[in-house]
């Protein structure tokens, strides 16, 4: 066990030098003159070579690079120039927001997509099932910009419910949260009720059911625990997900997290920014999927590694 | 040709019935493309050129003519027209986009499977890397630096989807090799070309198809959702997701302008999952 848990932390690590090295890629060697443009536009000749003797941007690729990645180490990741603060700091701020927003959508699709997935799969055949997997096909299908905007059509400017955008109250978040969460959910849905399936045929199943088990410990004592293990990896990798999806869902809100303070740095050309928010991601994704790797010993006691 | 494909890719001498869920999604997806294809016929109306007389016309039935089938927009434009132009690039880009997304995972795919531990392992670690980045995220950092050409959102789009592929390739070829078929070709001293092209791509020939049909559904919701945020098609061309983005500024007094594309996008992939599903179940009843 301890032996795969530092396998996987190196995995991780190694995931992560990987980014950085697409990253730098990505906003270093791409553009041919990094200079202008992670200097804000009209930006004086001084500032340029400031800049220019600072990143390094005079010597060869990996030299370059091994000065990204010792200011990044240090957490200076360059400074916002659409805000006049450090990138680290702006991104920071807006964390919360998104965490907020994504645990919520986390959280529906935990209880609405596994419940759904459950039913189905239990009356399997009946309009139940019929029901849900409906509504998990629209889901998938829906694109969440649409979904947003249809759900301010109807409860903001039809109804007039719920606020349509901003960030106040628990009435701010139901919207985009509903809306990030469409997707994952139906996915959650599918799987939850593909697994299920596939375990409640098992024997043992039957041999719980034949010594007199209530239905309800049968499902979800040993079947639901069983089929648990495919859902969290995929609850896991929806964390990517979630966060490109909040670059979609925060716009459409107004919602000031990662996702939105991203597309408005990419239109202020803010490129500290954007690059500060795709490491961030990248290092939240990696190290909630390692959590979700290490999680599965403790699920399911038959996974043992070696 | 999809289905003489999947004919060639199923074991033969053994009958499958019709998978309903292909079917539906098939139509639908035809019933767009098609329309796309044809829209000079279905519309005469001109896509881009505004006609500030007629500005928000809603659609017929709903208060407007027949003249403007779906209404007009902010512009004065015929959605139906700028729906089906829209349609053509969208389609076009996506498509494009999957041929190239396969193409480059199935050639990663095979080198790593039979490349060797090192090969292998190192083209791993790469799909992981592209996998810890939000599509989204990555794409419009690209097309920031590199501009919102056509062929920058292909490079894009393709980008974002040959792991699928490049594992799905890789597993096969890795289980394939292994089989005493295989085995005995080696001995006989095919090279590994041959067993490539002979034995392991027709027997990887299904799974691509479906990851592909499922992936057009992705790479349209990438697209428009790109032409949303405002990084992928620009006006005042017509694109699904740009359409929608108009249209947000109009709701309270044309709904219509948000409502129409968002449909369009809807059905397509609707149709593609559709498509990619019940061709999954066709070829691998185990699976979901």
């Amino acid at each position: 066990m301890r032996g795969y848990a530092l396998r996987r932390l190196g995995q991780a690590a190694l995931t992560l030098l990987g980014v950085s090295v697409l990253v730098f890629v990505v906003l270093r060697v791409l553009p041919g003159d990094p200079a202008k443009m992670l200097l804000p536009e009209g930006a004086p000749q001084s500032a340029v070579d400031e800049l220019n003797r600072h990143l390094g941007l005079r010597e060869p690729l990996h030299v370059q690079y091994a000065i990204f990645i010792r200011s990044v180490s240090r957490g200076d990741f360059g400074q916002s120039f659409q805000y006049r603060a450090p990138a680290l700091q702006v991104v920071t701020e807006r964390l919360a927001a998104t965490a907020q927003l994504a645990l919520a959508a986390m959280f529906l699709t935990g209880t609405v997509g596994v419940s759904l997935g459950i039913v189905a799969a239990v009356q399997r055949g009946s309009r139940y099932d019929f029901a849900s997997t409906f509504f998990a096909v629209l889901g998938q299908s829906l694109p969440n910009f649409w979904l947003g905007i249809m759900l301010i059509l109807l409860f903001g400017v039809a109804l007039r419910w719920l606020p349509t955008s901003g960030f106040e109250s628990w009435r701010h978040l139901v919207l985009p949260a509903v809306t990030l969460a469409a997707f994952p959910t139906a996915l959650v849905t599918r799987l939850t009720r593909s697994s299920m399936l596939e375990i409640l045929g098992r024997d043992y199943i039957r041999t719980g059911r034949a010594k007199g088990l209530a239905e309800r410990a049968v499902v979800l004592r040993h079947a639901l625990r069983n089929a648990a293990v495919p859902v969290l990896t995929v609850l896991g990798l929806q964390i990517g997900t979630l966060l490109g999806g909040a670059v979609i869902t925060e716009s459409v809100f107004a919602w000031p997290g990662m996702g939105k303070l991203v597309v408005d740095a990419i239109f202020f050309r803010d490129f500290p920014v954007v690059q500060t928010v795709l490491i961030f991601s990248a290092t939240i994704f990696v190290l909630i999927n390692l959590l979700v790797d290490l999680l599965y010993t403790v699920i399911d006691p038959r996974i043992r590694y070696s | 040709m999809t289905e003489r494909a999947l004919e060639a890719a199923l074991p033969t001498g053994r009958h499958r019935p019709p998978n309903a869920t292909a079917v539906i999604g098939g139509l639908l997806l035809a019933l767009v493309v098609l329309a796309s294809a044809v829209a000079p016929l279905l519309s005469s109306a001109d896509p881009v050129k505004p006609q500030f007389s007629r500005r928000l016309a809603p659609p017929w039935g709903l208060g407007g003519t027949a003249t403007h089938v779906l209404g007009t927009d902010n512009l004065g434009r015929d959605i139906l027209a700028r729906l089906l132009h829209g349609g053509r690039i969208s389609l076009a880009l996506a498509a494009v986009s999957v041929v190239i997304a396969a193409a480059v995972g199935i050639v990663v795919g095979l080198v790593a499977g039979s490349g060797g531990e090192r090969v292998d392992a190192m083209f791993m670690r790469l799909a992981d890397v592209q996998l810890a980045l939000p599509v989204i995220m990555l794409a419009i950092a690209i097309v920031a630096v590199v501009g919102t050409s056509p062929a920058a959102l292909v490079g894009v789009l393709a980008l974002s989807g040959w792991v699928l592929y490049a594992r799905t390739v890789r597993a096969n070829v890795l289980t394939i090799r292994r089989l005493e078929y295989v085995e005995a070709a080696y001995t006989l001293g095919a090279s590994d070309l041959r067993i490539i092209t002979r034995h392991i791509l027709p027997n990887t020939l299904a799974p691509i198809l479906v990851i592909g049909s499922s992936q057009f559904a992705t790479m349209v919701l990438l697209e428009s959702g790109l032409s949303f945020l405002g990084m992928g098609i620009q006006a005042p061309q017509p694109s699904w997701g740009l359409m929608l983005s108009e249209g947000r500024d109009y709701l309270s007094n044309a709904w219509w302008l948000a409502t129409v594309p968002g449909l369009a996008i809807s059905v397509v992939v609707l149709g593609a999952n559709l498509l990619g599903d019940g061709l999954r179940d066709l070829l691998d009843p185990h699976a979901g």
